[in-house]
């Protein structure tokens, strides 16, 4: 069992990770602001693929269609109903919860390797919807949100999304969310069952859990972690596009996972930092950003299993959650 | 035309591509039932087969039969050489780990895009035709090429049956892929083996590619869909059934060929890839195989 001063470490550390960042917000510099609260979102994108992925071990190649089902479901009605910023918010939550909940129920009846295989079409189906209603959604070209429909009021004070602090500042409010439902979900008795799945789901099913029931549960907070970040991603950059629920988009949440620490619940902000500037610097010398993912991705199976958080809690930190 | 004419055509079409899937999905299912490993960079093998073709084709002069004639044999080989280093570099070190090799696969599948893009560059580029010749049908012009195609094909996939089944090859094989450590015990070199069968299923894609190449151009990004359509061809002919594999790619090709004359065809698609994604979860040993291990 993990003891009190363990929890208090545990609290003392993800409460001095969200006040670095909100720090951060000051003293950074206009380029590594603006690619901080992109980077902030993704992870939070990241966070909800892990749940799954590192906790239950479930390796889905679908999680882009839970990112953009956020996207579309918070751009569109913003952008055709004219719906206010928390209504579109909502909208994109919603339609995540909808989509997991109704591909959780059908893919979960599959195992490994036909779980990612079944997770790919899914999301390889709804990449194409995207595209075949190209009247709403202009396909790979994507939609534009304009400035003055990302704003809210409340009362006479009106919060510009596009202004970068505000901007900032929300993606780390939601970061912050995403990261202490993620602590409190694996600290959880909820939490253990899914660890407890992914060691051995014959042994758990056999102790008296309803493995399905906690499969299915993972499976929606993941995604509607995922669809969040999608909503975030689309009022706060105003860009929503088919490209989000491309396959890449499904393989990148993983990278970031894999990388971080798969199974930690600061690994995912590691992971999506670090590869966003390994390929923001390398772009600056190649354009071959494909093979810098793609050896990473080698490298990290090869030598690196278990990433930077997952290698310093074997080594040194066996507190980390 | 007629609404006979317009199904033979769509027919047609759709044995062309039921000829270059089943190909395709047999190398994938060879891995995938000896191996036990799902290897996401098959479409990129086929990628690279066609890419080959067409820098092998424009580098040599002459008739455009000879260049497509070498292309059809040495873009295969250079394929599998690739598939062989990397399977020894990589999957065996990851020991074949069904979580790790889609993760390594994936890698793998970049950077062979990347690859392609760096040299080969991001304009679709067609290969000559071996030969023009025109069969004329009563309604149509068919294109005699396509139609040897299909012929090519029944030619491999037997040549294929006849090495799985009536050599000792294929019996090494069979072997490994029944019990490997059984198959270990009685002294078949199972690393050599697996590289061996990792190579041919690549270059069953990559002959497949060329073959196709000739009517569809080659392009850094063409083996998405390739690789999709062998997933849902080895998932519902079964695994490791080679039977169902062809009667699979035939009733894919074919319905897909129909499918997209009259229909759009990303509607075609969408509909075809729901279908399948739902025999997968409602009937996950496929429609002719028995029970995945």
């Amino acid at each position: 069992m993990i003891g009190g001063e363990a929890t208090a470490k545990v609290y003392a550390l993800h409460v001095a990770v969200i006040a670095l960042l909100v720090a951060l917000n000051f003293v950074l510099p206009e380029y590594h602001h603006g690619v901080l609260a992109r980077v902030l979102v993704l992870a939070v994108f990241a966070m909800g693929y892990n749940l799954l992925f590192g906790y239950v071990g479930l390796l889905s190649l679908g999680h882009a269609m839970f990112f953009a089902a956020g996207l579309y479901g918070a751009g569109l009605p913003l952008y055709h109903l004219g719906w206010g910023v928390p209504a579109a918010f909502a909208g994109g939550v919603s339609a995540g919860l909808v989509m997991s909940l109704v591909i959780g129920l059908l893919a979960l009846r599959t195992s490994g390797v036909a779980f990612m295989i079944v997770t790919m079409m899914f999301a390889q189906v709804f990449y194409l919807t995207t595209l075949y209603f190209g009247e709403w959604t202009r396909g790979d070209e994507g939609l534009v949100l304009q400035q003055q429909a990302r704003r809210i009021t409340l009362g006479t004070a009106t919060l510009d999304l596009t202004n970068p602090t505000t901007r900032y500042l929300l993606a780390v409010a939601l970061f912050a969310a995403a990261l202490f439902a993620t602590l409190a979900i694996v600290r959880s008795r909820h939490g253990r069952v899914l660890v407890a799945i992914r060691e051995n789901e014959e042994r758990t099913r056999m102790l008296g859990y309803d493995t399905f029931a906690n499969k299915l549960t993972a499976v929606v907070i993941s995604g509607v972690i995922c669809a969040a970040a999608g909503a975030a991603y689309a009022l706060l950059f105003g860009y929503v596009g088919s490209t989000f629920a491309s396959v890449q988009y499904s393989i990148l949440p993983l990278l970031w996972a894999l990388l971080g620490g798969a199974a930690t619940t600061l690994g995912p902000l590691i992971g999506t930092l670090f590869m966003y500037y390994v390929i923001d610097i390398t772009s600056g010398y190649t354009s071959a950003y494909m093979l810098v993912v793609g050896a990473v991705l080698i490298l990290l199976v090869l030598y690196f299993r278990k990433g930077v958080l997952g290698t310093l809690r074997e080594r040194w930190l066996r507190w980390l959650p | 035309m007629a609404f006979f004419p317009h199904l033979l055509l769509a027919t047609l079409e759709g044995l062309v591509t039921s000829a270059v899937l089943a190909l395709t999905a047999l190398g994938l299912s060879l891995v995938f039932g000896v191996m036990r490993i799902v290897n996401v960079a098959h479409g990129e093998f086929f990628m690279l087969g066609a890419v080959l073709a067409w820098a092998i084709t424009t580098t040599l002069t002459g008739h455009p039969a000879f260049g497509f004639a070498v292309a059809l044999v040495v873009s295969p080989l250079i394929v599998g050489a690739i598939a062989w280093v990397s399977e020894r570099l990589v999957l065996r070190r990851v020991e074949y780990n069904p979580e790790a090799t889609i993760v390594a696969t994936i890698g793998l599948l970049y950077i062979i895009q990347q690859l392609a893009l760096t040299f080969y560059g991001p304009e679709a580029r067609p290969v000559a035709p071996p030969f023009n010749y025109r069969i004329q049908l009563p309604w149509f012009g068919y294109s005699g090429y396509k139609l040897s195609i299909i012929a090519a094909s029944a030619l491999l996939l037997l040549a294929t049956w006849f090495v799985l089944t009536r050599t000792r090859i294929g019996l090494v094989m069979r072997a490994t892929q029944y019990d490997r450590e059984t198959a270990q015990a009685f002294g078949i070199p199972v690393g050599r083996v697996y590289g061996a069968v990792f190579a041919l299923g690549a270059m069953l894609a990559a002959i497949a590619a060329v073959l196709i190449v000739p009517i569809q151009q080659a392009h850094y990004l063409m083996g998405l869909d390739p690789l999709l359509l062998s997933f849902i061809v080895v998932i519902i002919g079964g695994l490791g059934s080679l039977r169902g594999t062809v009667i699979a790619a035939l009733l894919i090709g074919v319905s897909d060929g129909i499918i997209s004359v009259f229909f759009s065809p990303t509607l075609a698609k969408i509909i075809a890839t729901l279908i399948v994604a739902m025999v997968l979860v409602f009937r996950p040993q496929g429609l002719f195989g028995t029970a995945a291990k």
